[in-house]
């Protein structure tokens, strides 16, 4: 953002005292130059195809799957937060989950190739809420043979 | 909060030895959560790639982030050096016979009230159809249920402070929050299809609903009247459902 200072005060302490884990470990995985790797989206703007289910509140409602040849008009967002812009993705799916763009990286040779499934999260849940099923989408991710995963926020 | 979730899962991933990236919106979290590799954005929040219908703009900002894979050692946070241009801020007029700004939720206009909302609702569908046609899709659909169905459900909702969900697999509170999501919808993209509002910034649009339609007069009645309600389901549905926190602050009454 969002630059803080831009805020108003009451947003800005929203923010900074948003309490945030800590972790002790520094992983770091190598792969090849980009040009060779396999890319999945994994967004948390709670994004999903209108026929599936909407994000509730319920424990273990996380994510949802995202095929790679979705197409623009079947996904809609149901993230439990309204206090982010939604208008950009009203207008253009793009500036929040390109899924357009990466395909045209991909045609243009910046990468190696799309994933067959991207993932989306309900990114308001607390982080030590969502590890175990992250850990499952990982296992997920590498079936997929993915080496460079781009997560997005919202 | 999802700057927070996106570093979580990125060393989530990266300790299953999967290689990630990501955007942070929020720099501040990225720098306490640390995952492998991030490209801070100076983006407002629900646009982490900056700019709608800007597809080079979106890809510098993609590229930025995936080349971070490529870097020697981390973690790293690298700040994106582009911001997105300056929105005109323009005065959205609503090109619709019905004169809104008479409607009031006073309780002796509720019928006045409930007519002047379908008017408006009925108004914007030539714009939406348009919308819809124009970018081949729309974020409206994720209730299942029709506009004018919601119409009716939200002024309900504010006469009754009772939902009586029409859907069988969602319960009512959850069907208001989908409803009010899908209501906003409907209205951001059938404005934004009038001529000169295709760049109106979030903002413009922010206040256009909320200062000058009567949806946005309505739900903030409805968060008005029972955001203190004794009911937990009801107060928790008027606080945090229909009206942002930052566009209640600035509205109190």
């Amino acid at each position: 953002m969002v630059r803080l200072e831009k805020l108003s005060e009451e947003e800005r302490k929203h923010l900074v005292e948003a309490e945030c884990p800590t972790y002790d470990m520094r992983p770091w995985v190598e792969g090849p130059p980009l040009n060779q790797r396999r890319v999945a989206l994994v967004s948390a703007a709670g994004l999903h195809r209108r026929s599936d289910r909407p994000f509730t509140r319920d424990t273990g409602d996380y994510y949802r799957v995202i095929p790679g040849n979705v197409k623009g008009d079947e996904l809609v967002m149901t993230h439990l937060s309204i206090n982010f812009d939604r208008s950009g993705f009203q207008q253009d799916l793009n500036v929040i989950f390109p899924v357009d763009r990466l395909r045209e990286l991909a045609k243009e040779g910046v990468i190696g190739s799309v994933a067959d499934f991207h993932y989306s999260f309900m990114g308001a849940h607390e982080p030590k809420n969502i590890e175990k099923q992250a850990r499952e989408v990982a296992v997920l991710l590498k079936k997929d043979k993915v080496d460079a995963v781009l997560l997005l926020p919202v | 909060m999802c700057t927070r979730a996106v570093g979580a899962l990125s060393r989530f991933f990266e300790e299953e030895g999967v290689p990630t990236t990501g955007i942070s919106l929020v720099r501040l979290h990225t720098e306490k959560i640390k995952p492998p590799r991030a490209l801070w954005v100076p983006f407002e929040l629900g646009r982490p790639l900056g700019m709608p219908d800007d597809p080079a703009f979106q890809k510098r900002v993609m590229v930025a982030a995936l080349k971070l894979l490529e870097a020697p050692a981390g973690p790293l946070i690298e700040d994106f050096p582009e911001d997105v241009p300056a929105s005109t801020e323009e005065v959205i007029t609503l090109a619709c016979p019905v004169n809104f700004a008479q409607a009031t939720v006073a309780s002796e206009d509720a019928e006045q009230l409930h007519e002047s909302l379908k008017s408006e609702i009925a108004c914007l569908r030539a714009w939406y159809d348009i919308a819809v046609e124009r970018r081949g899709r729309t974020t409206v659909g994720s209730s299942g249920l029709d506009v004018a169905a919601i119409g009716d459900l939200i002024y309900s909702f504010l006469q009754t402070g009772k939902l009586e969900s029409p859907r069988n697999d969602i319960p009512p509170t959850n069907l208001l929050k989908l409803a009010s999501d899908d209501f906003k919808a409907y209205y951001f993209e059938a404005i934004t299809a009038q001529p000169g509002q295709e760049y109106a910034s979030s903002q413009a649009l922010t206040d256009w609903f909320w200062d000058e339609t009567v949806a946005g007069k309505v739900m903030m009645a409805i968060k008005n009247k029972y955001e203190n309600s004794e009911d937990r389901a009801l107060r928790g549905a008027a606080r945090g459902f229909l009206v942002p926190r930052e566009v209640a602050r600035l509205r109190k009454r």
